[in-house]
């Protein structure tokens, strides 16, 4: 194993991560009846509104404090107050969040106390208005996700009164996997408040009429109430405690932290399972044993493909850590780990999934996709599994892509791609394989004629 | 087949903001001329970007220069391969580079950092050029990239070109493309020395050899008898863009963002320059004519109208039947630049359609005289327009078809509207006569797609129950 975590270059080629704003703008649509202000360029918000409707093609709307070079000088006060006029004359929201940028931060602009100011002013008191610091040179659109989540909670969070309800925290995930994740949370007939909830707001049916703000999303008093749950179970097994939501309010209100791995593959989807179990000690329905049964069925049938499969994965930590550990408990051994984010626990948290042995594995963090790229082709990566960025090992070196998490640029349905629970890990497993497969019968006659009949075998043989 | 917007808003269709009102006008009814190219209105949700999302569309396709974003990662990490350029050689610039400037950086400046990730880039890609933008960031912390640039050209000995491109300076695309027309020059400008013979090559600026769209219209040149000497910048290398100042002509297609570059050029090498537009086979054909009447020579003009012939009738068939299935239909329109703008309503009136709502991000004045005298009264024109108002002229007009970028699209999907794309990351031929039945094609399929009556139709069982 090489756990090299650095890569010693400057430059940024290809980019594996994008800006921590964007994930604040992505955890705040998981609110009810929110709207995302952007205080910085109108280029920022816009970059992200293009982003995020690739990927779940839907309509994303994010306002803009939209400066320009005089704010830039003399302050952006007074573009942040009338953005959050406009804002709340057109989309009439409950929940704002105000999110900064690198250029507002570098300029140093309190946002608390212009909300402040903004909302003494204008008397409002139908509307909450959270500041939501994300310099975008702190971290990436992981950190700003967690961020934005933890600074929600901090918003809402009173010393509240006992509650049977637990807490149900998510890393980004598809508004798929938040489905799944509520469905097997009530077919257990587990109480629960979930956080952030994207499943209608970025993945809204066809239907008869368009709102502007779409419905679902977590409600705000849920999120009030989060101080008082009986547990808090976060799926967040490599974010660092300063910006851990469930650390939060275990530390200030004193609600037990089950910080698990997002539940991809069998072990981590028993784990919740397990601890659902031993929290609620509701007994586990027969339907999803049913489910369980059918992933470890799938197992079987693929895991002589899995062993021949030598994966790249790379994207968010957790998911890349989850698929990890799914790949690994089906005999595949993952030659690249890569992440564009950092974590102080990634790296020991990867390593700890091999089994004792000679496993060559390259780990990266906070890496781009030159070294992605160059380390796949070293390892003899023969599949990735990740976002859109992998595109390049397709077109370069003939690598296919298992396309799973954010962004999905170049596909449709990046919002319903689901790879959580007993079913969601069976889809993906068997993605995983049948891409495997698809190169594999698309290519190994030519292989073989050519290895064993062209190059050393009978046309060359004496007679 | 009746297909029209059957989509009702949630809400109350948005009054909008009173800042707005200038900017959005009725043909036929308003008085006023249209209010436009201002800022933003914050807190609008514009669907314009920024400064260095103009700079970095214009010169991203300059095939084997490498593009260095100076800024935190998210600038680049935005615009990684985002054109549907291509390229007959290097592969070079669909790489995204990036300073990746942390906090520290911030506090301390960035240039040393910028320095080092140029000699990275240098030591393993070789590239005969680097352009390095600016961003938000780097302007506020006041980061001498010229002098950077400047220092490490000549320690390098190839063209570091500086992009002074930091977003905040406007969002309006415009000013991004003046950005971008500075770089171009001082990339150009023959050294001390140098020598740049006149040729009866043309230059072709604005065009970006979207889907092959250059390879295209290079092909009907060739048969007029002219070269293309390079293209502004589709498929163009550094080297031949340094050819620009020999050339004869320079063809003007995307006007947003080439004038400012063609008066540039005809100040400093007496180059003349002319618009054209090859999006449609009417605006194709006077392109051609205009083009081959500006050489004056009397069998280029032949060839040309020979050529205009042929290939109008090679289309004919098609474009009738399009129009067949199409005529009647409702159209809006939002796209980022106004030449765009007026060829898409050139084409959609050849399909006997109707364009009831047309837009543009960065459109002056006498564009919108020019769009305003080719709707019928009733039609709705808005600068600088946002989902809110998209939505409720979508519903209000009764629109059947929208083209523009993506962030239209979805819009569209969602109110039941088919949607043609026409932005910068398209991945097919919509120019020339080609281009002109592949466009009424893209029409077609969306505007007739059988998918919106099944999903529209509401189940017999909801419908029984009168829900």
């Amino acid at each position: 194993m090489e756990p090299d975590m650095h890569t010693l270059k400057e430059v940024n080629e290809n980019q594996c991560q994008i800006c921590m704003p964007l994930g604040a703008v992505i955890a705040l649509k998981g609110i009810e009846g929110s709207m995302a202000v952007v205080h910085g360029s109108q280029g920022c918000s816009t970059y992200m509104r293009l982003s995020m409707v690739e990927h779940f093609n839907e309509p994303v709307d994010i306002a803009s404090s939209s400066l320009n070079e005089k704010q830039t000088i003399y302050g952006g006060e007074e573009n942040l107050r009338k953005g959050l006029d406009n804002v709340i004359r057109i989309y009439h929201p409950e929940v704002i969040g105000v999110v900064t940028t690198c250029m507002t931060e570098t300029m140093g602009e309190d946002i608390s106390r212009i909300i402040d100011t903004y909302l003494t002013d204008r008397k409002f008191s139908d509307v909450d208005i959270i500041p939501i610091s994300t310099p975008s040179y702190s971290g990436t659109h992981t950190e700003g996700f967690w961020t934005a989540l933890r600074d929600i909670i901090r918003f809402y969070a009173k010393p509240a009164a006992p509650y049977e309800k637990i807490n149900i925290i998510l890393p980004q995930v598809s508004p798929a996997d938040t489905r799944e994740m509520k469905r097997i949370l009530e077919s257990m007939g587990v109480p629960y408040i979930l956080l952030p909830d994207t499943s209608l707001t970025l993945d809204r049916p066809f239907g008869k009429t368009y709102e502007k703000i779409p419905p679902g999303g977590t409600k705000r008093e849920d999120i009030s109430r989060m101080s008082g749950a009986r547990a808090t179970i976060q799926f967040g097994y490599n974010c660092p405690d300063a910006l851990s939501p469930g650390a939060y309010l275990e530390e200030e209100f004193g609600v037990p932290l089950y910080n698990l791995p997002l539940p991809i593959g069998l072990q981590n989807m028993d784990l919740f399972i397990e601890t659902l179990n031993s929290i609620t000690h509701k007994p586990v329905p027969d339907a999803i044993m049913l489910e369980r049964g059918w992933l470890c069925d799938a197992m079987a049938d693929s895991h002589k493909y899995m062993a021949e499969v030598k994966p790249v994965i790379y994207g968010e930590p957790e998911r890349v850590y989850s698929i990890g550990s799914l790949c690994i408990e089906n005999g595949s051994f993952p030659v690249v780990i890569a992440t564009g984010t950092g974590s102080p626990t990634f790296s020991k948290n990867i390593t700890s999934l091999y089994p004792e042995g000679d496993f060559p594995v390259k780990l990266c963090e906070q890496t781009d996709f030159a070294v992605i790229e160059n380390e796949s082709f070293r390892m003899g990566a023969n599949l990735a599994i990740g976002h859109s960025g992998g595109k390049i090992l397709t077109e370069r070196h003939d690598i296919p892509v298992v396309r799973v998490g954010y962004p999905i640029h170049d596909r449709v349905g990046g919002q319903r791609i689901l790879t959580i629970g007993y079913s969601g890990t069976l889809s993906l497993l068997e993605r995983i394989t049948n891409a495997y497969l698809e190169q594999k019968y698309r290519t190994y006659r030519k292989q073989i004629t050519s290895e064993y009949y062209e190059q050393r075998g009978i046309i060359h043989a004496e007679t | 087949m009746e297909i029209t917007c059957s989509q009702v808003s949630g809400g109350v269709l948005s009054p909008g903001l009173d800042e707005r009102q200038n900017s959005i006008i009725t043909t036929g009814i308003s008085k006023n001329r249209i209010h436009c190219a201002d800022d933003s209105v914050a807190g609008a949700v514009s669907q314009r970007a920024c400064v260095f999302c103009g700079a970095r569309v214009v010169l991203n396709p300059i095939t084997d220069a490498a593009h260095l974003i100076h800024g935190p990662v998210g600038c680049a990490s935005y615009t990684w391969d985002i054109r549907g350029s291509l390229s007959s050689g290097s592969e070079m610039y669909r790489n995204s580079f990036s300073t990746d400037l942390k906090e520290r950086d911030v506090i301390f400046g960035g240039e040393k950092k910028l320095a080092l990730c140029i000699d990275e880039i240098v030591e393993k890609y070789h590239p005969p050029a680097i352009f390095v933008y600016a961003t938000c960031v780097v302007g506020i912390i006041g980061d001498d990239i010229i002098a950077v640039c400047k220092e490490r050209s000549q320690k390098h000995r190839i063209d570091i070109i500086p992009v002074e491109s930091s977003g905040f300076i406007s969002g309006n695309k415009i000013v991004g493309y003046q950005a971008a027309g500075n770089a171009l020059m001082r990339l150009i400008t023959p050294k001390e020395g140098e020598v740049i013979s006149k040729t009866k090559k043309i230059n072709f600026l604005g065009e970006y050899n979207l889907g092959g769209e250059k390879w295209l219209i290079e092909r009907y040149l060739k048969e007029l008898g002219i070269e293309i000497n390079v293209a502004c910048t589709g498929d163009s290398t550094v080297h031949a863009l340094k050819q620009i100042p020999g050339g004869f002509l320079n063809l003007v297609q995307c006007t947003g963002s080439m004038h400012y570059i063609a008066r540039l050029l005809e100040e400093t090498y007496g180059t003349p320059y002319i618009d054209v537009n090859f999006f449609g086979a009417y605006n194709t054909s006077e392109s051609l004519r205009r083009i081959a009447q500006f050489y004056g020579d009397p069998s280029m003009i032949e060839r040309a109208e020979n050529l205009i012939e042929r290939e109008t009738a090679r289309i004919k068939p098609a474009i009738e039947y399009y129009r067949s299935k199409l005529a009647g239909k409702r159209a809006a329109i939002y796209v980022g630049g106004a030449f765009k703008a007026l060829a898409i309503i050139r084409q959609l009136k050849e399909l006997d359609m109707e364009i009831v709502f047309c837009g543009t991000q960065t459109g002056k004045p006498e564009d919108y005289d020019e769009i305003h005298g080719m709707l019928k009264p009733g039609s709705v024109i808005a600068d600088d327009t946002n989902p809110a108002e998209i939505e409720r002229f979508l519903i209000e007009k009764k629109v059947d078809i929208m083209a523009g970028g993506v962030k239209e699209r979805v819009l569209a999907h969602k109110l039941g509207v088919g949607f043609v794309d026409h932005n910068h990351d398209r991945k097919q031929c919509l120019a020339g006569f080609d281009g002109a039945i592949t466009f009424a094609h893209e029409v077609y399929t969306t505007a007739c797609s059988p998918v919106w009556n099944h999903i529209r139709k509401t189940p017999s069982w909801e419908a029984s129950n009168g829900t």
